[in-house]
């Protein structure tokens, strides 16, 4: 471009802003490429002197945010996982039925002219900040659902999911799941309901024409058109549970553990939740370990969502 | 089928011509009314799911609003909680206030605001526009897509780990925060303006090429100005999305009870974490002389303060929703379908 005569650099004044403008273009992708590089990099990093550094120290550490429950990172870093996956697992499964419930009826059940309005209310749920849900849970479903929560434990007491003696105050795996439900149950919803909208409509008039009842027609026709839909929208959906915090650390009451009993308190905690609540005490070293258990916890939500991404490539081809 | 004509109804036809009983292949009354039973059960069902999701959010937006609303005054508004002392009332004849967490939102937004904006647009622009669908291109959709789903906490500790390199151990201030929100807003923005850009009509491009514009000019002039009204109302969602992030703020910017106006050094509330703050301190200490005192001491001010300061932030996120489908709807380009 220097190279040019200046004649030739003035008859084409746009070329110069033209080639900066493509720069510039080119450096924002590629430093998307590097900032994600560079969290992984930064974070493992970190993370390093957990595996490498002195051991003892390392032992001391796990074993002072435990209370000696635990002396290496993996003793450690399994409950969390443990944790977070049955608060996930359990959240989806409790929004799957409902988002899936709402996503039909805003596609095939509501009149066409309030189903707009509806699917903004159903968005209304995603818009509400975390913090507020984990306010809302500590405060008013907690006292609320303890009765429920008994209730479930006299009768169904002897699936071992259940069993007693029920918390009170409830701050339990099981009321945390319900409002993790709660926050995936938007996007759930949303997806789900984008693939139901485009399933074929010839199809479905034929089903009614052969005679089959609505919901025949919904199991005929959208149903097999929207399954890999579904289950990538409730894989995004237990991505977004797992990495959910505030709702965690404000409900749940923690303990260090491989327990199924979602009923009794102190039993379980959550790798993000485990971070904010020790974060502020820790020292420089206790700090490495939590950005360990966080990658574990990156890796973990990375697969999930990647998945997630193969399913829905799968499905649009 | 033809050997089964039933003999009951022998009736001694001429033709050769087997006579089907169809009656037989009726399905009963019975069978019938079971399949009605179970469309009708499916029907409640569907229609039960949405009045499901509807009770937790009548119930959080009433609590909030009827909670929140006691302690939500200009006095509030207005200061911040330097000098309060447990329930205790302030000199000013309120309980304390949220002006250093909206203060510290809208700064730290901000921040975050200008650093994914251009990064998040002009990478959309790369993959419209200058990528052809290259490997790179396809690599960077796929990092964005990594990125939307890295969990907020994540994002939290890399901006502060970040800046333990850059700025010495346990640096804690806003802007920290506004790097850890940037890296939770730039997917978004990339998505959305994506879909925008994709949307503009090839049409216009070819008719600019056709004048001799410049590609760079093309794209500034024509292409996202077209789209504008879409991206902005992607970035304002994208914003609310923001907004009401706690977790990566409680690492990267810590919390103060008094204002702080510079984004660049010492810690900065937020209206989540501030939330978060007051939630987290239970009930305040009053002494029983402070009880019975006018204004008295109240204990309980805490949740109240949390409360209010919750619909403060609600107003403010569903404010920018409300805003941002609307730029969507009234500056809409008008495509010919």
């Amino acid at each position: 471009m220097s190279s040019q005569t200046s004649v030739a650099e003035h008859s084409s004044s746009g070329k110069t802003s033209d080639k900066v403008f493509k720069g510039i273009a080119y450096g924002a992708g590629i430093l998307i490429l590097v900032a994600l590089a560079a969290v992984t990099l930064f974070l493992l990093m970190r993370a390093l002197p957990m595996v490498t550094g002195n051991q003892k120290q390392n032992e001391e550490t796990i074993v002072s945010f435990t209370g000696g429950q635990a002396t290496n990172f993996l003793q450690y870093v399994g409950p969390l996982v443990f944790g977070t996956v049955l608060v996930s697992a359990l959240a989806l499964l409790l929004a799957f039925p409902v988002a899936v419930g709402i996503a039909l009826f805003i596609s095939h059940y509501a009149p066409k002219k309030i189903s707009t309005p509806l699917s903004y209310v159903v968005d209304l749920l995603a818009a509400i900040p975390s913090v507020v849900y984990g306010l809302w849970g500590g405060l008013v479903l907690v006292p609320h659902i303890t009765g429920f929560w008994t209730w479930v434990a006299k009768y169904l007491g002897w699936i071992p999911l259940f069993k007693g003696p029920v918390a009170n105050p409830s701050r339990t795996v099981a009321t945390v799941a319900v409002v993790l439900a709660v926050m995936i149950l938007p996007i759930i919803t949303s997806v789900s309901r984008d693939i139901f909208v485009q399933a074929p409509r010839l199809q479905q008039e034929a089903a009614l024409a052969m005679g089959a009842t609505k919901w025949e027609m919904i199991k005929l026709a959208v149903i097999p058109f929207g399954r890999s839909g579904v289950v990538s929208a409730s894989m995004l959906g237990l991505g977004r549970a797992l990495g959910e915090t505030m709702a965690v650390l404000m409900i749940l009451s923690p303990g260090l553990g491989y327990s199924f009993n979602i009923l009794q308190a102190s039993k379980n905690q959550t790798i993000a939740a485990n971070i904010a609540a020790q974060f502020p005490e820790a020292n420089e070293l206790g700090v490495s370990t939590l950005i360990a258990t966080g990658l574990v916890l990156f890796l973990i939500t990375f697969l999930v969502n990647f998945f997630a991404r193969k399913i829905t490539e799968k499905a649009t081809v | 089928m033809s050997d089964t004509v039933s003999s009951n109804h022998a009736a001694p036809s001429h033709d050769t011509a087997p006579s089907i009983d169809f009656d037989k292949f009726k399905p009963t009354r019975s069978f019938i009314a079971a399949r009605k039973r179970k469309d009708m059960a499916m029907r409640l069902l569907i229609i039960l799911a949405f009045f499901i999701a509807l009770i937790p959010l009548v119930s959080l937006l009433w609590t909030t609003i009827s909670a929140g609303v006691a302690r939500l005054n200009l006095n509030f508004l207005t200061y911040n909680m330097s000098g309060v002392v447990g329930g205790n009332p302030t000199p000013s004849g309120g309980y304390g206030g949220i002006l250093h967490a909206i203060i510290g939102t809208l700064l730290i937004t901000l921040g975050a605001m200008v650093i994914s904006i251009p990064i998040g647009l002009m990478c959309a622009v790369y993959l419209v526009e200058y990528s052809n669908n290259g490997r790179l291109a396809k690599a960077i959709a796929l990092l964005v897509d990594v990125m939307s789903g890295i969990p907020s906490i994540v994002a939290g500790l890399f901006a502060f780990s970040l800046f333990a390199l850059l700025g010495g151990p346990g640096t804690v201030n806003g802007f920290v925060g506004s790097v850890a929100l940037s890296l939770l807003m730039i997917p978004t923005v990339v998505k959305t303006s994506e879909e925008m850009l994709k949307i503009v009509p090839s049409d216009l491009r070819e008719a600019s090429y056709a004048l001799g514009v410049t590609k760079q000019r093309t794209i500034t002039k024509i292409v996202l100005r077209t789209a504008l009204p879409g991206i902005v109302s992607g970035v304002i969602l994208a914003i609310a999305r923001v907004i009401g992030e706690t977790a990566p703020l409680l690492i990267a910017s810590g919390f103060i009870p008094s204002t702080n106006l510079n984004l660049f050094s010492g810690r900065m509330t937020t209206l989540p974490v501030y939330v978060y703050n007051e939630y987290s301190q239970g009930l305040a200490t009053c002494s029983a002389t402070a009880l019975q005192s006018n204004p008295p001491c109240l204990p309980g001010i805490r949740m109240e303060r949390a409360w209010a300061a919750a619909l403060v932030l609600i107003l403010i996120v569903l404010v920018l929703n409300l805003v941002g489908r609307l730029v969507a709807k009234v500056f809409a380009v008008k495509t010919q379908d």
